[in-house]
């Protein structure tokens, strides 16, 4: 199992209670995906069409999607005859392995923001309702926060009725300011007004929070590219990020709505949120594997510390945490 | 329009069989195996799907089925009615309590859209039950959640039970319930907090909140989009609680929504309404039958009929016909029907209700421009009311003027002239052809064209 050891090795390099946090968040994820892995490799003695079929129906169950996981069971049929394993145990390095793969192969780009040396930053959240865009803003500026940066909050939801108190009690909670108009007011016109707040109080960091709306709706995805030119005009080169915020128990869904919001605003990155849940979060990787866009952090609770930069490699760690446990020994 | 895409790859594949004389086993394979990837794209659960493959199968192969004359319209037969089943087979209604307040409590995952609906459930109770319910906002965890709700029922104009966020939800329902039987409210709406159905210690806060207010119903609120996941969370939510119902949320996105398939049939708990849209007045009950058949692309139309005549002014509509019969329909008129069919919601959605429109080409594509009819309806309001009785005077003066009061073109006042004209005409053609038919022998004219 040597790709667990290495993996064990770079983690354990990394800080140990990120890896915890990640270890804790999946402990729901993984009592199901990786024991329905486990169960399945003791159960076969040699690998056959039978096991790639219940292998199959694992992943979609995990939502990782059909077209992404006809590929992955592809590549793991092509793997298994290369290296001719026939034991079930060697496969369970074989999975995760490719399981990490198939996210890093789409593309170079880390998990890092695009934050800029000197001036404001701007970084903007967009995503269908209820995913949790206004608590990640909560969190993510109480993370600038304790980086000893000067964090603004935009409330551009106007159109929930109290998601602008929501944004201001985050607000208050972490000790930030949040500009802010009326209820039903101009999403643009408010971002304007932050921009000019921001600038004037010489901030670094502006968090913009919009309404959350269905991707199929022509008219609100208007608007929402209107609030991406006002800060286009406003700042050139803002926003620095464009945050796509996915919720963690979205199936198939999930990948028209990063297509979409991907037309309308260029999405930069995405936060997978509620991934403290039962829910797997599969669709992570069909997301990166035909849109390249990579996933920037995870909500893994309730907490403000409980948002954590995403790594295939740790999120992989925590799926399969007993196996490279195992490794160790 | 939710269910779109698992529509479409259900008719093409049903299109294949329909007109097929002899049908093999071996084509009901291939056409199961092709309605499984379909329903798994749509996010219906794993087991489900299985289970519902083996029973089409079974029955489609069933001698009867492939000897009879019309093999492929049996089996779409069969498809359907499996599907109907599958979503819950007949509609049904919510409780009364035989001593009222009746208590609905609203659980379920964070952002969901709990507190949205018991807005919109309270409105619709009211709207069309004509009760006076009482919406009570016990999620106290969430940053502003109570301000949610009372905001929503300012704008609904209904009272909203709160003791802040530091008095436990046990308390606060307790204490609504009082206050309800005081105030004799029939029906008790209890919005909790979104919580993982994991969380143990919330988890038992709900059983507390259970045990004491006895409700007659508890409706679990699932976010369409949900994945395969949708199972565990509603299992959950039933092993500790007992769901009584389901509401299905987000419809009005583009969502396969095959949660809607695998709740139903994991957890026995019917689906009991539909939000669709962010509006107050977005929730539907749920009709498995209508559901299924827009599925397969056979349409909507008793739900178009309900809307029809939920908004339309029967007396207005009397008035209408005999304006058209009598050829005296003026511009004024043409505004009025304008405002009707507008009051039935989004045109294109309209259009979907249609059987046979899933089958055109492109209608998903369709964005019917509200705002088109808004700058109609703009030109007609810039005319004097001589102008509106009498378009024959409009010169090219008058035109420019309105033109310029509506803020439009020349060409398009033209245009809406046309129009109004060709509808005339036709409308004087029609009445005349159905007095013909009636003189001749007495068959009714087979369709209504308005």
């Amino acid at each position: 199992m040597s790709f667990f050891k290495k993996l064990k090795e770079k983690i354990t390099k990394s800080t140990d209670s990120v890896t915890e946090k990640f270890k804790e968040g999946l402990t729901k994820t993984r009592d199901s995906f990786s024991g329905k892995v486990n169960d399945l490799i003791a159960r076969y003695r040699k690998v056959d069409e039978d096991f790639f079929e219940e292998l199959e129906e694992i992943l979609i169950q995990a939502d990782v999607g059909f077209e992404t996981v006809m590929e992955l069971i592809d590549e793991l049929k092509m793997e298994v005859k290369r290296r001719n394993i026939q034991d079930p145990e060697e496969m369970q390095s074989v999975i995760s392995e490719k399981l990490v793969n198939i996210y890093n192969s789409a593309g170079e780009q880390s998990s890092a923001l695009n934050i800029q040396p000197d001036g404001l930053t701007v970084i903007l959240f967009v995503g269908v309702n209820g995913v949790g865009k206004t608590t990640t803003i909560g969190k993510l500026a109480y993370r600038f926060k304790t980086e000893g940066k000067k964090v603004l909050l935009a409330a551009g939801d106007t159109f929930r009725a109290g998601a602008i108190e929501q944004l201001e009690v985050w607000g208050e909670r972490v000790g930030v300011e949040t500009i802010k108009h009326g209820e039903g007011s101009d999403p643009a016109a408010v971002m304007y007004d932050a921009i000019q707040a921001a600038k004037s109080r010489k901030a670094d960091i502006l968090l913009c929070d919009t309404a959350g709306r269905l991707q199929n709706k022509v008219n609100l995805m208007k608007e929402l590219e209107k609030v991406k030119r006002v800060i286009e005009r406003e700042i050139p080169g803002a926003p620095h990020e464009v945050l796509l915020v996915l919720d963690a128990t979205t199936g198939q869904n999930a990948l028209i709505q990063a297509k979409t919001f991907k037309e309308a605003t260029n999405v930069s990155g995405i936060v997978l949120s509620k991934l403290d849940g039962t829910a797997k979060g599969g669709i992570v990787l069909a997301i990166r594997n035909e849109l390249e866009i990579p996933v920037k952090f995870v909500g893994l609770g309730e907490k403000m510390d409980d948002l954590q930069e995403f790594d295939a490699e740790k999120y992989v760690y925590g799926l399969f945490a007993e196996q490279v446990e195992k490794a160790e020994e | 329009m939710a269910f779109e895409g698992l529509a479409d790859r259900l008719q093409s594949t049903i299109q294949k069989i329909r007109g097929k004389g002899k049908v093999s086993e071996a084509d009901v394979k291939e056409m199961m195996r092709e309605v499984r990837l379909a329903l798994l794209e749509a996010d219906v659960n794993f087991k489900v799907v299985k289970d519902f493959v083996k029973k089409v199968s079974e029955r489609a192969v069933g001698q009867e089925v492939l000897k009879s004359l019309t093999p492929g319209q049996q089996i779409i037969k069969i498809v359907n009615e499996e599907l109907t089943a599958l979503m819950g087979g007949e509609q049904s209604k919510i409780a009364v309590a035989s001593r009222p307040p009746t208590v609905i409590m609203m659980v379920g995952l964070q952002g969901a859209g709990k507190t949205t609906t018991t807005g919109k459930l309270a409105n619709l109770l009211r709207k069309k039950y004509n009760r006076k319910p009482l919406l009570v906002a016990a999620d106290i965890y969430r940053p502003a959640a109570i301000k949610q709700l009372e905001t929503l029922g300012k704008q609904l104009n209904m009272p909203v039970f709160s003791l802040g966020d530091q008095v436990s939800p046990v308390e606060i329902a307790k204490q609504a319930i009082a206050k309800a039987k005081e105030e004799h409210h029939d029906y008790v709406l209890i919005d909790t907090a979104g919580r993982l159905h994991v969380d143990e210690a919330l988890m038992n806060e709900l059983k507390d909140i259970k045990e004491l207010v006895k409700p007659d119903e508890i409706f679990l609120v699932v976010d369409a989009m949900t994945g395969q996941d949708a199972v565990n969370v509603a299992q959950s939510f039933n092993d500790t609680l007992g769901l009584t119902g389901v509401v299905l949320t987000k419809l009005d996105g583009d969502t396969r929504g095959g949660a809607a398939l695998s709740i139903r049939a994991v957890t026995q708990t019917p689906i009991k309404f539909v939000g669709l849209g962010e509006k107050m007045d977005a929730l539907e009950p749920f009709h498995p039958e209508r559901m299924a058949s827009r599925i397969l692309g056979m349409g909507d139309v008793l739900t178009l009929i309900e809307k029809a005549q939920a908004s339309v002014d029967e007396e207005k509509a009397k008035e209408l016909e005999q304006k058209m019969r009598t050829a005296t329909f003026t511009l004024d008129d043409f505004l009025e029907q304008l405002g009707q069919v507008r009051k039935l919601g989004p045109l294109d959605e309209l259009l979907k209700m249609l059987p046979g429109a899933n089958k055109i080409k492109g209608i998903n594509n369709i964005q019917i421009e509200e705002k088109q009819i808004a700058h109609v309806e703009a030109i007609i309001r810039s005319m004097t009311k001589e102008e509106k009785l009498h378009p024959e005077i409009l010169n090219s003066s008058r035109k420019r003027r309105i033109a310029k009061g509506s803020g439009r073109t020349v060409p398009e006042v033209n245009r809406l002239l046309k129009q109004f004209e060709d509808m005339k005409r036709m409308m004087k053609q029609m009445t005349g052809m159905q007095q013909k038919i009636k003189k001749k022998g007495g068959f009714k004219f087979p369709f209504n064209p308005f």
